[in-house]
């Protein structure tokens, strides 16, 4: 009976406290710049796309929202079309964790309603972004050993310069 | 039958429907409130027309009658409680000359036998609706508000015996020293938890236990019909509402304000007190509301009524 | 108000026939309801308000959704109806309504004299009823007391929980 009316009480004081909850689309709320919202591609700091076309983000995905096909110019791998069924994405972030090349990453925007279930399935050019995200400076064929148009074998960071076999010979 | 009862007759439901609208609003704002939210505050200055777009929505709404269904009883149920709670308010008395039957000599006894019909509703809505949660809802409704009409019956009994009538204007007019809450404290609390129970509401909403039941014995209802079931819950906490401030809170009895003012004040503060108990308390197990029910306010509400015999007795024999 | 009385006497018995002829035993009992309220109507007519009232509580209130209440718990469904249909034959209901036609019109025939220019009844209150109920007929109101109290123990040995098992 106290019980009960201790209650009432506490609960009645509740009445005098900040209220948890904000007026969402006058007064959006902090998001952490690691929060899961809409997955976008990146770029490189020179602005060249950074997914190679690994299929490893479309392996980790838990519900198959991911679907690219890869195709090559000059050496260097690009995904031809790459498509993310957003009204399938559970944004887990296991793509973003999958991603070798920091290229997939998960923004702290949600605000992605659409009427149309099909307008929820973003294309390439609606995911890439001309920025680098979370990694201002990393770029993937600067430290990889793959030559590039304009890196040549061994020019990639911390890479020796590649052993000429015949200079080995006794 | 004078002009103003006429008056009085046909302006009573409107007053009403439209109070048990604007509860609704009043409700979820102030859950809100003590929910650390906002609740609805969109439509209209503070969210006042919310009342009237939800209104607006469920009329237009599809009003479907299931095919399983028992048809007329499945359309009657819902206009039985709407009308038992509105026939109950004909012998309220407002102030001491508003009202339209304050004067009834059984007036008291007349909210009983319309609550008693309101329980048609409930049992009637889960007994056609041939659902199984339905069935379900409709069941506890039946045990829970029959039960509970018992003990709020015999908690009015102190006042009737302190008054000596069952008249509800002679029961205020017989509080003009003291509010009959302080002699009347025991038949208070039990009236109180009574009329939770037979209004079904949080905490005693056994009948809809949404988490268990769907939505107990309106799961099957849509449209106005689901609806008019609820208004006519929020016109039952008026109802009860009034009725407190009738019986144990000296009705429309007060200081420097006039008496409609008053009884108006007293009645907003009980219904706020209802919602406060929603925001704040748990719903029991079915079983421990009987238990409550039968092992406590029981034997409460007789040695109240012993009590207030024994006292009476006692002081007109000196 | 004398033409009131007699429609609420008319829906009495009409309901009370709508009772015996449903097929669905909840509707018959929602009509047992209507003859109920309108009984009461009738005793309100008469005077006796506060009898009237403890009609619409007791019996309309709570007897009745008992009433509904056990025919939920036993879900009577069609192979019933199709019974009561078979019931409800003439060669069922032709002796006892003949008998209950002649009863009725004993009936008026003896309410007849009494019948007379209408005058307001002498309202009936709880002092009254009170009054009788332990002066005049106190023995009758002890009696009955005995046999709640007998139901009573009935009820709570019936409902008892037994140890080990049935």
């Amino acid at each position: 009976m106290l019980d009960t009316l201790r209650t009432l009480f506490l609960t009645a004081l509740h009445a005098f406290h900040r209220r948890a909850t904000v007026r969402y689309p006058e007064q959006k709320p902090y998001l952490p710049p690691r929060y899961r919202g809409r997955i976008i591609l990146s770029r490189d700091p020179d602005g060249a796309e950074r997914c190679v076309a690994c299929s490893l983000c479309a392996v980790a995905c838990p519900v198959d929202c991911i679907s690219l096909q890869k195709t090559e110019a000059d050496g260097r791998w690009y995904p031809e079309y790459f498509r993310i069924n957003f009204s399938r994405c559970i944004f887990c972030g296991l793509c973003e964790e999958a991603c070798p090349t920091y290229a997939i990453q998960l923004t702290p925007d949600f605000e992605m309603g659409e009427y149309a279930r099909s307008s929820l399935v973003y294309e390439k050019e609606d995911l890439l972004i001309s920025g680098t995200g979370k990694y201002p400076d990393y770029s993937f064929y600067a430290v990889a050993g793959i030559p590039v148009p304009g890196k040549a074998r061994g020019m990639a960071e911390r890479e020796r310069p590649p052993v000429d076999l015949h200079s080995l010979l006794p | 039958m004078t002009y103003p009862v006429i008056l009085t007759i046909v302006l009573m439901p409107v007053v009403l429907l439209g109070l048990a609208t604007v509860l609704t609003w009043v409700e979820r704002r102030l859950l809100g409130l003590w929910q650390d939210r906002h609740g609805p505050d969109r439509v209209g200055p503070g969210g006042m027309l919310q009342a009237v777009a939800d209104g607006t929505k469920i009329l237009f709404k599809q009003d479907w009658v299931p095919p399983f269904a028992d048809r007329g009883v499945f359309v009657a149920a819902p206009a039985i409680g709407m009308m038992a709670v509105l026939l109950s308010f004909a012998v309220i008395p407002v102030t001491a000359h508003a009202g339209i039957a304050g004067d009834m000599n059984v007036g008291l006894l007349f909210i009983l036998g319309m609550m008693g019909v309101g329980v048609y509703a409930v049992v009637l809505a889960g007994w056609s609706s041939n659902s199984k949660y339905a069935l379900l809802g409709g069941m506890r409704a039946a045990a829970q508000m029959i039960s509970y009409e018992v003990f709020m019956g015999l908690s009015l009994l102190g006042v009737v015996m302190m008054t000596g009538s069952f008249s509800l204007r002679d029961i205020v007019a017989a509080q003009a020293g003291l509010w009959f809450i302080v002699p009347q404290c025991l038949g208070f609390g039990v009236f109180m938890l009574a009329g939770i129970a037979e209004t079904h509401r949080l905490p005693f909403d056994l009948p809809e236990g949404e988490n268990e039941l769907g939505a107990g014995f309106h799961t099957e209802y849509s449209g106005m019909k689901f609806g008019m079931f609820f208004i006519a819950e929020y016109a039952g906490i008026v109802l009860v509402s009034c009725l407190v401030t009738t019986l144990y809170l000296g009705g429309w009895r007060g200081p420097w304000l006039p008496a409609g003012v008053w009884f108006a004040l007293k009645t907003c503060g009980v219904v706020v007190f209802f919602i406060l108990l929603r925001a704040s308390l748990p719903r029991p197990r079915y079983d421990q509301l009987m238990a409550l029910g039968w092992k406590v306010l029981l034997p409460l509400s007789l040695f109240n009524v012993m009590a207030t015999g024994t006292i009476l007795m006692l002081r007109a024999s000196l | 108000m004398h033409a009131l009385a007699l429609l609420a006497a008319g829906i009495t018995v009409m309901g009370a026939i709508m009772v015996i002829t449903r097929r669905v035993a909840v509707h018959a009992v929602l009509y047992l309801v209507v003859t109920l309220l309108a009984l009461s109507v009738v005793l309100v007519m008469l005077g006796a308000s506060f009898a009237a009232m403890l009609e619409v509580i007791i019996y309309a209130g709570a007897i009745m959704v008992l009433f509904i209440f056990v025919i939920m718990m036993l879900n009577l469904g069609q192979p019933d109806s199709q019974r009561e249909k078979e019931w409800l034959r003439p060669r069922a209901w032709l002796g006892p309504g003949v008998l209950a036609a002649i009863v009725c019109m004993e009936l008026l025939y003896c309410a007849s004299p009494l019948s007379g220019p209408a005058r307001l009844p002498v309202p009936i209150t709880a002092h009254d009823v009170g009054l009788s109920l332990f002066g005049r007929y106190v023995l009758m109101v002890e009696l009955v007391s005995f046999l709640l109290l007998a139901g009573l123990v009935t009820a709570f040995h019936i409902g008892r929980h037994r140890e080990g098992g049935h």
